[in-house]
């Protein structure tokens, strides 16, 4: 081989491989013309197939961030993704959440020649993905109950991570200290960087994951009155609309994202950038111009309403999303399905406190609407039931609508209004 | 709060007095909507609700009238076993004739013994003569059970969750025969002797059972009067709907 000019990174790959991501590229291509999707996974999936490996070898060589947790992966890859931006390199990302192994190894394929790359993980996953990619930064979010029927428990989910982190020492770890669960589980890892990005839902943390006794709280603080796991000292922190940086600086984060979990995304989004030497400065000009992430927070217009859409897919970012409805009398769409993807339990929903949507129009519609009903009727919620989003809009005759749905009922709904953002 | 109970007025016949154990260690998917669910049904019938919300750092009141445990992981349902057992509150209670229900791990939790993060054999609370190990398989999906005659109770629907196996010793009924779903493992769903009820349904198991619902309540204040139809329509409909994705009928 060459070495006059730098190789192409794709030509330091065995044959196999070579081959395995070619065949793969070419399948996501045929399946992206066939309508499905955007093609990433079924090219991931056969590649893989060729070549199980194919993620190690692809990941060789590169600096990957790998960025995991219930709520904001997609967001947070897309933060990070803009703030490295600045480096002026070619960045590799699964930016539209395709984000098991498959979706890893299509988004390093479609990009051989980018050195870095940011990746979300689905949080199952992460200990696998962080072994076979060898990853220099693994991000965590937060933990939160989700999808239980098909996830695993969540205090065996942070045990997981906890082994998986103390087992790979040249990895630095960005973590969520507000998050008693996310806290332990980066409490083994050699190199972490502890960030207040605030923790909205409490549900899943009242506890202390290392001896099961009760946490205290004192307002952002939290420890275990019976074993020494407490909250760590932070070096980012969430504070309002501010961000505080690691020199004691605050300034206003002004986002063109809503509410405070992107806010707390773009915070640690910032804690990666300065692993990588990017000041907040330059980062923030870059999270700034995020303005929708894969369609989510995105203005659509539909028989002359303009309804926002946005998605939650569980107790905790119902909380979020209901956190940032514009106030009434703006009326609101819910829509629930309960299909693999989004778990065929619907019980989380009595975990959702819907009762300040009392007293504006609501709308309720998906797979699973009689669910929903109920269990508004139950928080005395007045809310009208219909088939479909254009039939909400007709009958709220409004300007506006706010939208909230849970994943394939999102989906739909894109579909529905045509696959904009 | 628990420290609220004591100072309850002298009890009227109207108040319905709801005590949630632990919910900071047993809710791990939807349990509130049981405590929802009774609030509900008590003031359609035009009864008062007191509702007690007690964590495991506080004692748990003897004086209720339902007492609901929900699910909860291995190492929250050990410990809410270690604490219930030494406060001794809701064995006073299930003594003095309350009615507890309980579902997933709180039911094995009532149970005389259930399994531990390796499955070793840990002590529940011997309120209901059952005993509870981990089986091969967990148990996910939709759960329809046909409830025991002698508590003329209408089909059970709901969600299970679980890799629990019970077996029942002779002081504890089968709450239901499994239709479809796993259940207790044997072909029966959930347990219940006396006043204390356990099943698998887990998490808002009595939002879709409002029979369920209205058996406890009526256990504490006798013959209730009928629900306006225009309150049940939809939960009634959601039944159906759920029946019907099991194919079987209401």
């Amino acid at each position: 081989m060459s070495t006059s000019s730098p190789p192409s990174r794709r030509f330091s790959l065995p044959l196999r491989a070579r081959l395995a991501t070619t065949v793969g590229g070419a399948a996501g291509r045929a399946s992206r013309l066939a309508g499905r999707g955007d093609g990433s996974v079924i090219g991931g999936v056969i590649g893989l197939r060729l070549k199980p490996d194919l993620l190690s070898l692809l990941a060789r060589g590169r600096q990957i961030i790998l960025v995991t947790g219930t709520n904001g992966k997609t967001t947070t890859t897309r933060l990070v993704t803009a703030a490295l931006g600045t480096l002026g390199q070619q960045i590799a990302s699964n930016a539209f959440g395709a984000n098991m192994e498959a979706g890893l190894v299509a988004a390093l394929a479609k990009a051989p020649d980018a050195t870095l790359a940011v990746l979300e993980v689905d949080e199952k996953f992460m200990p696998a993905m962080l072994e076979k990619t060898g990853a220099r930064v693994v991000v965590l979010l937060n933990l939160s109950r989700d999808q239980m029927d098909r996830a695993a428990e969540i205090w065996m989910l942070a045990r997981r991570w906890r082994a998986a982190l103390a087992a790979a020492p040249g990895c630095r770890v960005i973590a969520n200290a507000d998050d008693p669960l996310v806290a332990w589980a980066a409490g083994q890892a050699r190199q972490v960087t502890w960030v207040a990005a605030g923790q909205r839902w409490h549900d899943d943390s009242w506890c202390c994951p290392n001896c099961g006794s009760h946490l205290r709280r004192d307002g952002e603080d939290w420890y275990c009155g019976e074993c020494p796991n407490r909250r760590p000292p932070v070096r980012w922190v969430l504070a309002g609309d501010e961000v505080i940086d690691p020199t004691g600086r605050a300034r206003p984060l002004d986002l063109a994202l809503p509410g405070r979990a992107n806010r707390s995304n773009a915070v640690i989004a910032f804690a990666v950038a300065e692993v990588f030497g990017i000041s907040a400065t330059q980062a923030m000009g870059a999270v700034r111009q995020v303005r929708s992430v894969a369609g989510r927070y995105t203005q659509v217009e539909r028989h002359g309403c303009a309804l926002r859409l946005l998605l939650a897919k569980n107790p905790a970012g119902w909380l979020e999303a209901l956190d940032i409805l514009v106030p009434p009398p703006v009326s609101v769409l819910l829509a629930v399905n309960a299909q693999t993807p989004d778990g065929k339990d619907t019980s989380w929903l009595w975990d959702v406190d819907y009762r300040r949507l009392r007293g504006r129009p609501v709308f309720v519609t998906g797979e699973r609407k009689l669910d929903l009903a109920v269990r508004l009727e139950a928080d005395e919620v007045a809310f009208r039931m219909v088939g479909s989003v254009d039939e909400a809009v007709d009958a709220a005759g409004r300007k506006s609508m706010e939208v909230i749905a849970n994943y394939t009922a999102f989906q739909q709904i894109r579909a529905t209004l045509g696959r904009v953002g | 709060m628990s420290e609220g109970l004591g100072r309850y007025r002298p009890r009227g016949l109207s108040a319905v007095r709801l005590v949630w154990v632990f919910p900071d260690l047993l809710s791990t998917y939807g349990d509130r909507g049981n405590l929802l669910v009774l609030a509900r049904r008590a003031r359609l019938r035009g009864l008062e609700v007191e509702i007690a919300e007690v964590n495991s750092d506080q004692q748990v009141p003897v004086d209720g009238d339902i007492y609901l445990l929900g699910g909860g992981e291995d190492l929250p349902q050990i410990l809410a076993a270690r604490r219930l057992a030494a406060g001794g509150g809701l064995a006073a209670a299930a003594g003095r004739g309350a009615v507890i229900f309980a579902v997933c791990a709180g039911y094995q939790i009532v149970g005389t013994e259930f399994g531990g993060v390796e499955g070793e054999p840990v002590p529940g609370l011997g309120l209901l003569d059952i005993r509870s190990g981990r089986g091969e398989r967990r148990g996910v999906g939709e759960i329809t059970a046909d409830v025991d005659p002698a508590l003329g109770v209408e089909r059970l629907t709901g969600f299970e969750n679980h890799q629990g196996v019970t077996r029942r010793g002779p002081e504890a009924k089968p709450l239901a025969a499994v239709v479809a779903g796993v259940g207790n493992g044997d072909g029966t769903e959930g347990a219940y002797s006396g006043r204390v009820v356990g099943t698998y349904l887990h998490g808002p198991a009595l939002v879709r059972n409002p029979g369920l619902a209205d058996m406890l309540l009526g256990w504490v204040v006798g013959t209730l009067p009928p629900v306006d139809p225009r309150q049940e329509d939809l939960v009634l409909k959601l039944r159906a709907d759920r029946l019907a994705s099991q194919g079987v009928p209401a």
